[in-house]
């Protein structure tokens, strides 16, 4: 707790706990970037990007379709999934703990979250990783409702957009988990063969086997700025090849520079862009002429001064 | 000690060199103890029988990797004819640590891929342990496509640690390169047959390895992370190798359980590098009796059952 949380009175401090519990707890939070200390209202407003160095902060999966889909219509996808331990997973503890704390730390069943939607008007499927949840990783839960999300689109005709934020496959689900790369990609091919864009965004930081599955099979592969982005981690390479890593390897922008993504956008900017891109790709028109102006979400006018 | 055999092989070891002792004895003072030796054979092998029908996984493990294990080279000139080795990915350039090319099985066309470590150091360096990088998976995507273009089945084997973790393999896309294989495998118009043949290791081996059939030799294991990796991030200590090994349900046996491979194929008493002829025939008879059975089915079929085989792994509850 820092000094001046400290002086306030408890009553105040308690306040913040009615708030989504992935949001830090207290009034103010600190920018781990260039350490200015922020408002946390005013961060939320900003999509949890820091409003002097632009830094981009970690969203929970639900923070983050809360803030890029419009408020209506919604409908969560997969919601009755939950995961099983299958193979009595033991280490350090049981999988089936660190399932509980999860869920309890989180309120997800597990860490990826989909939902049928629109943004500024635009019908599409979108969904999110839980970083939160045991590292976003993807187990037999995740995998299916990303299947399901991706059926849904096809189901009615809709593109798909998908936020990753994950370290790989659930490693106490072992093969099963390894198995849910093949799975997904193969329902983004499928997805493909009805012609409907899938848009990947890859946020901090995408690793390991969801990297190598469906979040390098965007159409369109876009990242936020500065995000981890690799196969392996960092350290996993440095121990291999015995050299300290270039500055800024596996930062977004080297992957921009190395052809693997196609655009670096900014939060505060991913609506207007996502629609910008899928109205084109879907042949539609602009969508200054689709009668999208019933755009009355908060931050988007914020964004268009 | 002999560094050929793993600690738990040592005692086999034993015997085996007194064998040969004796063998040594007897042609030199023309003692007749063929008696003796062949008693000791009977021996070695019940003590052989006995230590490998009590595997641990990590023992399993273990003899995946192997150093006297068969790799991919050691087996194609004993299954196929007419192997025509195919270099490059037409991009970057040739990764040793994956081999493929076009072969005849039991005179018939096929499309062979599949990771290759290497047996001395030399050999190891250059197909850098059998680790491969983008250009290795662009190059079986090159060799998949072309199996589709000419109707050719596609074998693939798999023996990898995993891909490169390696500044230059994230510069050309590792990742990339892993998902488009198996984006691709999910549609490719020709029947894929799988078989670990030694350590299937996370996403470089997958990367090969989504087809109609998959197959394991006995003693090669396949997880999602080495045990090694998994101890060292689950456990923070990686000589917990063993726990997370028998954690991970890594061997063909448990795997079979689970319904994630379709065979097991038997290998010799002692593992597949005891008897490398014997593993030949099991591996070759049981390629050519799933690519019988797969050419009896449509090709719409056949990409129907592969696909509602990737949809249905993997446990959940639903509500």
């Amino acid at each position: 707790m820092s000094w001046f949380e400290k002086l306030l009175p408890s009553r105040i401090r308690t306040d913040g706990k009615k708030t989504k519990h992935t949001v830090p707890e207290g009034l103010w939070n600190k920018c781990p970037v260039c350490q200015t200390v922020l408002y946390r209202a005013e961060l939320e407003r900003n999509f949890q990007v820091c409003p002097k160095c632009s830094h981009h902060l970690r969203l929970s999966a639900r923070q983050r379709l809360e803030s890029f889909l419009d408020p209506e219509p919604r409908e969560e996808l997969g919601i009755n999934l939950a995961p099983q331990d299958r193979l009595k997973f033991r280490d350090s503890k049981k999988y089936k703990d660190r399932l509980l704390h999860a869920q309890k730390a989180t309120g997800e069943k597990d860490a990826l979250v989909a939902f049928k939607g629109q943004v500024l008007g635009l019908p599409l499927v979108a969904c999110a990783f839980e970083f939160e949840f045991m590292g976003g990783s993807m187990g037999a839960v995740v995998g299916e409702r990303f299947v399901r999300a991706t059926n849904t689109a096809i189901d009615h005709h809709l593109p798909l957009v998908c936020f990753t934020a994950s370290g790989g496959a659930r490693m106490q689900e072992a093969l099963l988990a390894l198995m849910q790369m093949a799975k997904t990609s193969a329902a983004l091919n499928r997805l493909n063969q009805h012609r409907l864009p899938f848009i990947s965004v890859l946020t901090d930081p995408t690793m390991g086997g969801v990297s190598a599955s469906l979040a390098m099979l965007g159409d369109i592969n876009i990242a936020e700025p500065n995000a981890l982005i690799g196969f392996a981690g960092p350290r996993v390479i440095e121990q291999t090849v015995r050299e300290t890593l270039p500055e800024g390897f596996q930062r977004s922008e080297f992957l921009l520079k190395h052809g693997v993504v196609d655009i670096i956008v900014d939060r505060r900017e991913m609506r207007q862009k996502m629609v910008s891109l899928l109205t084109i790709l879907t042949r539609q028109p602009p969508p200054e002429n689709l009668g999208l102006s019933r755009l009355t979400h908060q931050v988007t006018a914020e964004n268009n001064q | 000690m002999n560094l050929n055999f793993l600690d738990f092989e040592q005692p086999i070891a034993e015997l085996e060199a007194k064998i040969e002792e004796l063998r040594y004895v007897s042609t030199d003072k023309d003692i007749n103890i063929s008696d003796e030796i062949a008693r000791l054979q009977i021996k070695s092998q019940e003590l052989t029988r006995s230590i490998f029908t009590n595997l641990t996984a990590w023992q399993v493990s273990q003899l995946a990797r192997h150093p006297q294990r068969p790799y991919l080279l050691d087996y194609i000139p004993r299954i196929f004819t007419h192997f025509e080795e195919l270099h490059g990915d037409r991009m970057f350039g040739d990764d040793p640590a994956m081999v493929g090319g076009l072969a005849r099985l039991e005179g018939r066309p096929v499309v062979v891929i599949g990771q290759q470590k290497g047996r001395d150091l030399k050999e190891k360096l250059q197909r850098n342990f059998g680790m491969p990088r983008p250009e290795g998976y662009r190059k079986a995507m090159r060799l998949m496509n072309m199996a589709e273009r000419f109707h050719l089945p596609l074998l693939t084997f798999i023996d990898t640690p995993g891909a490169y973790p390696g500044v230059d393999a994230e510069e050309r896309g590792q990742s990339e390169a892993i998902a488009r294989n198996l984006y691709i495998m999910s549609t490719l118009r020709t029947p894929i047959i799988c078989t670990v043949i030694g350590e299937g290791g996370s996403g470089g081996a997958l990367a090969i390895g989504v087809g109609d059939r998959i197959c394991m030799l006995e003693y090669s294991t396949y997880s999602v992370i080495s045990p090694e990796g998994c101890a060292s991030i689950l456990w923070k200590n990686a000589d917990k190798a063993s726990e997370a090994a028998e954690a991970m349900n890594m061997t063909s046996q448990r795997l079979k359980e689970l319904e994630l491979i379709d065979t097991i194929i038997p290998e010799p008493l002692g593992g597949a590098h005891r008897d490398l002829d014997t593993t030949t025939k099991n591996l070759s008879s049981a390629l050519l009796e799933h690519l019988t059975f797969l050419d009896k089915v449509s090709m719409e079929d056949l990409l129907q059952m592969r696909y509602q085989r990737l949809m249905k792994v993997g446990y959940f509850e639903e509500t």
